[in-house]
């Protein structure tokens, strides 16, 4: 009885995802550039190439888990917001400012920071689902328009306060004491990656051992037998909104004050959709959380180096992303597989019972 | 407060409004049969970048319209595959061919031309503009209606055409029908699945007029990130028109208003970034006072 | 009479995962009749009419019309066969006019456009010629229930419909509207139309019908004459039951009042009253039986009493508390578990596994100051719960919908009967689960009996409630027309006249209830 079973079928269709999407960017790749095969090298082992490359992957996969973690909480409710993304941005800008504006000891100032950050992650994670509340205004919309919204006002705050006038468009730069400081010599990996591990289990926690978690699940999965089983379906909601939107803004504040020293987000920065594709390819686990995102940073970082050689565009990478979280998300994707495997289990069910009913 | 009182200001409200009213009618023709189309904002940069690209490259207007045209519906029709065969959630869906538009389109340009972002070697034709008789010689009126891009005029007169096709049309009461009831739908015979794949067309249609009016009329070259939302701004426009597409015209011209306001302040030298907010803020005001209101609506009709 | 138009031969359905919904189903229907079909809930009856008008697949057995044997793919194939079909929940467009629900994929045109006014003048025509009055130009969703069951029936005769099917027609009527629509009914009659009714109600049947085929257990049991067979018997024929339940109950005292429920007042949003002015009470350690038609308030009743909705006015006593005033978390809380009426619907996550359907009711009995699920507790909890009510499981992890709805309903019951609960709501037990699951459930009931507990059931199994109730209340219009303490000397016939309200006890014994 205590033996659990694997899900092998999920993960089968992502791999058969992934490799659909990676034969096709071949393809693609072999017909615009020049010299395909040393392109293909590049964009597949490139990130192996140097130290420097390979700690890429591991520095830009931070903000990838945290959207991830923010979209795995405030998805599983059923209530499909992207406030993530404001709350990521406005995180940021919350962090930079505290970074110019305020003078604390280091240790207590990356503290605040992360601290104001989540806290404004949390209160434009509310946003969406409050006005769902109260006014009827679907969420989906909502939360895309404030992600326009959000970043031309971020971005102005910033201008406003603490534009650097020499250079027009960053701000000055941060205080030293709130830098996350670099952990591996030669590379912009940064401590955040402790961090980030620390979400990765607290959320993990939250997720699948709180009693929070298993009411968060239990109202995504059936918001009626919720309410019959005596759960707080809306407190649970609006919980995992704020819960949500502080994990993207403490990773919007991690982001800015470990690679960068000055606010240098001068286009709409978004994390969603990557954070969509990496619970897909996680199963919405918040423990692959981070094998995904290094997936994703890998082959991000592979396209990058690829691209530096001058004749392929390293955008390839959102076409793979697209297919591969189009096939993922289709019921019909290798749909036989699936089917046979549930009848398998209905079968096994019978003979227990069948079994039984012979003792 | 003196801009109001200029007829560039109102002129300008129509031609910020035009994108996102052929992006609105195409939400709403996917609405109203009961499909939630995510994907205008991609099919609108596909449509946008061809129309440029085979423009540029054959030299005539018309032939870059129509591969504009055809490349954006095509987008939408992979969606609606997707969508109804292959029973993805249409929403994921929609986000993953955006996804996949927004990057390819960079992508493709690169590919093609060399070009980073900006359609810079390729010399696009452009949409013209058009005076309309009679109506130009009319004072302000003239000033603030004529002279359009004819892409302009053609969004208002589809938003009409829409108005009656779903409205007294045998293929606007299947739509309707379909939308609200598939099952009443399917119980006197009408094919759902077929209807659907109708109505995404002509919304993959919609939306690609709406982005070649982008990068040749709009303004008369591509550039990434230039649909800026405008595709999602759809998705809130048409709830507050609620299915109707005067009311969508209507809608549309309200974020116009945003938009003209925004371009005024510009040029007026505030922060470009303060007042690029004004006319998302602007749609989602008045995006929640229309739920507002329908709620209150639906539930005084409730109540009877 | 006219000669038979409709004849069914052996007719057999089985759904995928081999639940037998209908086996070997025989009757046949005359032209110009209007031919009941009775039977309890999940007889049968919807399935058979599923397959009369193409929308399931036949499994086995021939349909005759007019001597010749048919087979339909779909519902358009049986449209134009003429069987038309108005089901339950109406196939309306709410937005649409009654006029363009009516013409819908038939319209009229003149070149591009739908010409309304001959839409409109088609339809008050019909509307005109079989006295079913229709506002033409009024939009679907601004009209009656009774305009639009009307609407639905002229859509089939517009269709060119000769026998019409009615699936349970007056479920959602008001009193007047079905002696509106029967009347209706009795004039197509005339015109030579068709019609088979389907029905649980049996007054309604005695009234209109001249033939009726019984239903039961997705078998016929036969056919007869309306003028034939008194009320009783057609009662008799439907729950009557082959295998008796019987059980030996402990002998258990019955304790004061434990829980009452005072003046309850519901009114639908239909603006039918369905709670009318309802008491009762429970006395600690009792069975409480609930009996009545179906859609008498039972339901609503429970719902209320376990917080799943919210009365208009009156109250509910329990442990110095009024329930109604609770959360549903705080209820149970309180003490009360519930086994709700739809097992997929309210009862369980059918995505979700075992564990987590029968530990969602007592996560907080497992949750730690920390606020920390205590996973080794709650898989013991569970594996205990699984292994005393014998759910048939490969596993804890198992999703629950790939169990039998036994199974999943013994999962249900194992949640409920664990909650350490004083008082425990039954809504239909044992609905739909095979006799092996109904008996050990049966077994279990007895069992918290044993101990004590208090239990209000409400069942359309008569059987189930003269073998475990130590009281029966009969509801009628949300109201308790009738208690019987001796349980055991109560017949199907006592509580027929009961439930149809053909008998009503003194108002001094209902104070007592």
């Amino acid at each position: 009885m205590k033996k659990k079973k694997k899900d092998w079928y999920g993960v089968i269709r992502v791999l058969a995802a992934v490799a659909l999407a990676f034969i096709i960017a071949t393809i693609i790749i072999a017909i615009v550039a020049e010299d395909p095969a040393t392109a293909l090298h590049k964009f597949f082992l490139g990130p192996f190439s140097t130290k420097r490359n390979f700690f890429n992957v591991i520095e830009s996969m931070i903000p990838l888990v945290f959207a991830a973690l923010a979209i795995n909480i405030m998805h599983k409710s059923g209530l499909f917001s992207m406030a993530a993304d404001s709350a990521f941005y406005m995180a940021g800008v919350t962090a930079a400012s505290i970074a110019i504006g305020c003078k604390l000891p280091a240790g207590v100032h990356q503290v605040v920071i992360i601290l104001a950050g989540a806290l404004v992650g949390g209160l434009i994670g509310l946003i969406p689902v409050l006005i769902k509340k109260f006014c009827g205004a679907n969420e989906l919309v909502v939360s895309l328009m404030m992600g326009y919204l959000f970043f031309n006002f971020g971005y102005w705050l910033i201008r406003e306060f603490f534009i650097d006038i020499a250079n027009g468009s960053y701000s000055v730069k941060f205080e030293k004491t709130a830098s996350l400081g670099k952990m591996i010599q030669g590379t912009n990996t940064h401590y955040g990656v402790l961090i980030m591990i620390v979400a990765v289990i607290l959320v993990w926690i939250l997720m699948d051992k709180s009693k929070f978690g298993r009411e968060l699940k239990i109202t995504g999965a059936n918001r009626r037998f919720a309410k019959y089983a005596g759960i707080n379906v809306g407190g649970v909601i609006v919980g995992s909104q704020f819960v949500g939107g502080a994990v993207a803004g403490a990773g919007g504040a991690v982001e800015m004050i470990g690679m960068y020293s000055k606010f240098e987000w001068i286009i709409s920065v978004s994390y969603v959709w990557d954070g969509i594709l990496i619970n897909l390819l996680a199963s919405t686990k918040p423990l692959f959380i981070p094998l995904a995102a290094f997936f994703i940073s890998y082959i991000r970082v592979g396209a990058t180096v690829m691209s530096r050689g001058g004749d392929v565009d390293a955008e390839i990478v959102s076409v793979i992303q697209g297919i591969i979280i189009l096939l993922v998300a289709s019921e019909r994707f290798l749909y036989t597989m699936k089917k046979r495997q549930e009848e398998k289990e209905a079968l096994e069910n019978q003979l227990i019972e069948d079994k039984k009913a012979e003792e | 407060m003196e801009m109001f009182l200029k007829l560039d200001f109102w002129f300008t409200v129509f031609r910020c409004a035009t994108p996102v009213l052929f992006a609105t009618m195409a939400a709403m023709i996917a609405d109203r049969s009961g499909i939630l189309n995510l994907g205008m904002e991609g099919a609108m940069a596909i449509a946008s970048l061809s129309g440029v690209l085979a423009s540029g490259f054959s030299g005539n207007l018309l032939v870059g319209g129509f591969v504009g045209l055809f490349c954006g519906t095509l987008f939408t029709m992979i969606l609606a595959y997707f969508i109804m065969n292959m029973k993805a959630n249409q929403v994921i869906a929609g986000i993953a061919m955006n996804l996949a538009a927004s990057g390819g389109s960079i992508f493709a340009l690169y590919s093609i031309t060399g070009d980073k972002n900006t359609s810079n070697s390729i010399q696009s034709k452009a949409f013209p503009s058009v005076e309309i008789p009679v109506l130009k010689d009319i004072p302000v009126l003239g000033d603030i209606l004529s002279g359009h891009n004819v892409l302009t005029y053609l969004a208002f007169i589809l938003a009409i055409v829409l108005f009656i096709v779903l409205k007294k049309t045998k293929f606007g009461f299947k739509v309707r029908a379909v939308g609200e009831s598939p099952e009443a739908a399917e119980s006197v015979g009408i094919k759902v699945h077929r209807v659907r794949y109708q109505t995404m067309f002509l919304s993959g249609l919609l939306a690609s007029f709406g982005g070649i009016y982008m990068s040749m009329g709009y303004i008369n070259r591509w550039t990434a990130g230039m649909i800026a939302g405008r595709g999602y701004i759809a998705l809130a426009t048409n709830a507050m028109a609620a299915g109707n597409s005067l009311l969508g015209m209507f809608a549309s011209l309200l974020y116009g208003f945003g938009s003209s306001i925004a371009i005024y302040l510009q040029n007026m030298n505030m922060d470009p970034y303060m007042v690029t907010m004004i006319p998302y803020l602007a749609i989602i005001v008045f995006y929640v006072l229309f739920s507002l209101y329908y709620r209150h609506k639906n539930k005084q009709h409730e109540s009877l | 009479m006219g000669k038979e138009i409709l004849r069914v031969e052996n007719l057999t359905k089985i759904y995928p995962g081999g639940t037998v919904a209908n086996y070997k189903i025989n009757f046949s229907a005359d032209e110009g009749e209007i031919h009941a079909l009775v039977g309890e809930n999940g007889a049968g009856k919807s399935t058979l009419m599923k397959m009369l008008f193409g929308i399931e697949e036949v499994t086995d057995g021939k349909i005759f019309l007019r001597g010749e044997e048919i087979h339909f793919a779909n519902s358009t194939d049986a449209i134009a066969h003429g069987i038309g079909m108005v089901q339950q929940h109406m196939m309306l467009v709410p937005s649409l006019t009654v006029a363009e629900n009516l013409v819908l994929g038939i319209e009229h045109t003149t070149g591009l456009f739908v010409d309304k006014k001959q839409n409109v003048k088609d339809t008050e025509e019909i509307s005109e010629k079989y006295n079913l009055k229709v506002d033409a130009d009024k939009l679907v969703r601004d009209i009656s229930i009774g305009m639009k069951q009307k609407l639905e029936i002229l859509k089939t005769m517009y269709r060119g419909a000769k026998i019409i099917i009615l699936d349970e027609p007056t479920a959602v009527l008001a009193p007047q509207e079905t002696e509106e629509l029967f009347e209706q009914l009795l004039n197509l009659k005339k015109d030579g139309y068709t019609i088979l009714f389907i029905s649980h109600k049996l007054n309604e049947v005695k009234y209109l019908c001249d033939r009726l085929t019984v239903l039961k257990d997705g078998k016929s049991i036969g056919t007869y004459n309306v003028s034939d067979v008194t009320v009783e018997e057609i009662s008799n024929l439907m729950v009557g039951r082959d295998i008796t339940l019987s059980y030996d109950k402990d002998e258990t005292e019955i304790g004061d009042k434990i829980l009452t429920v005072d003046h309850l007042n519901f009114v639908d949003k239909f603006g039918t009253k369905k709670l009318d002015d309802l008491s009762f009470s429970l006395r600690s350690g009792e069975v409480l039986g609930i009996a009545g038609i179906e859609g008498n308030g039972q339901k609503e009743a429970m719902e209320i009493l376990t917080g799943n909705m919210k009365c208009d006015s009156g109250s509910i006593q329990f442990k110095g508390k009024d329930l109604t005033k609770l959360t549903i978390g705080k209820i149970r809380d309180t003490g009360i578990a519930h086994v709700p009426e739809d097992r997929n619907l309210d009862g369980s996550a059918p995505q979700m596994s075992v564990r987590d359907n029968i530990s969602a009711a007592s996560l907080k009995k497992f949750t730690n100051k920390f606020k920390l699920l205590d996973q080794k507790k709650i898989d013991e909890y569970c594996e205990e719960s699984v292994e005393k009510f014998k759910v048939k499981t490969s596993g804890l992890n198992s999703m629950i919908k790939s169990l039998s709805g036994g199974n999943v309903q013994k999962a249900i019951v194992a949640r409920e009967f664990t909650q350490d609960a004083d008082v425990i709501v039954l809504n239909q037990p044992t609905r739909g689960v095979d006799v092996g699951a109904m008996e050990f459930i049966h077994k279990k009931i007895l069992e918290m009996r044993s101990q004590k507990k208090s239990m209000v059931m409400v069942s359309a199994d008569l059987a189930e409630l003269q073998a475990l109730s130590d009281r029966i209340i009969v509801f009628y219009k949300g109201k308790v027309v009738g208690v019987i303490d001796d349980v055991k000397q109560t017949t199907d016939k006592e509580l027929g006249l009961y439930m149809l309200g053909l008998k009503q006890d003194s108002k001094e014994k209902l104070m007592e209830a």
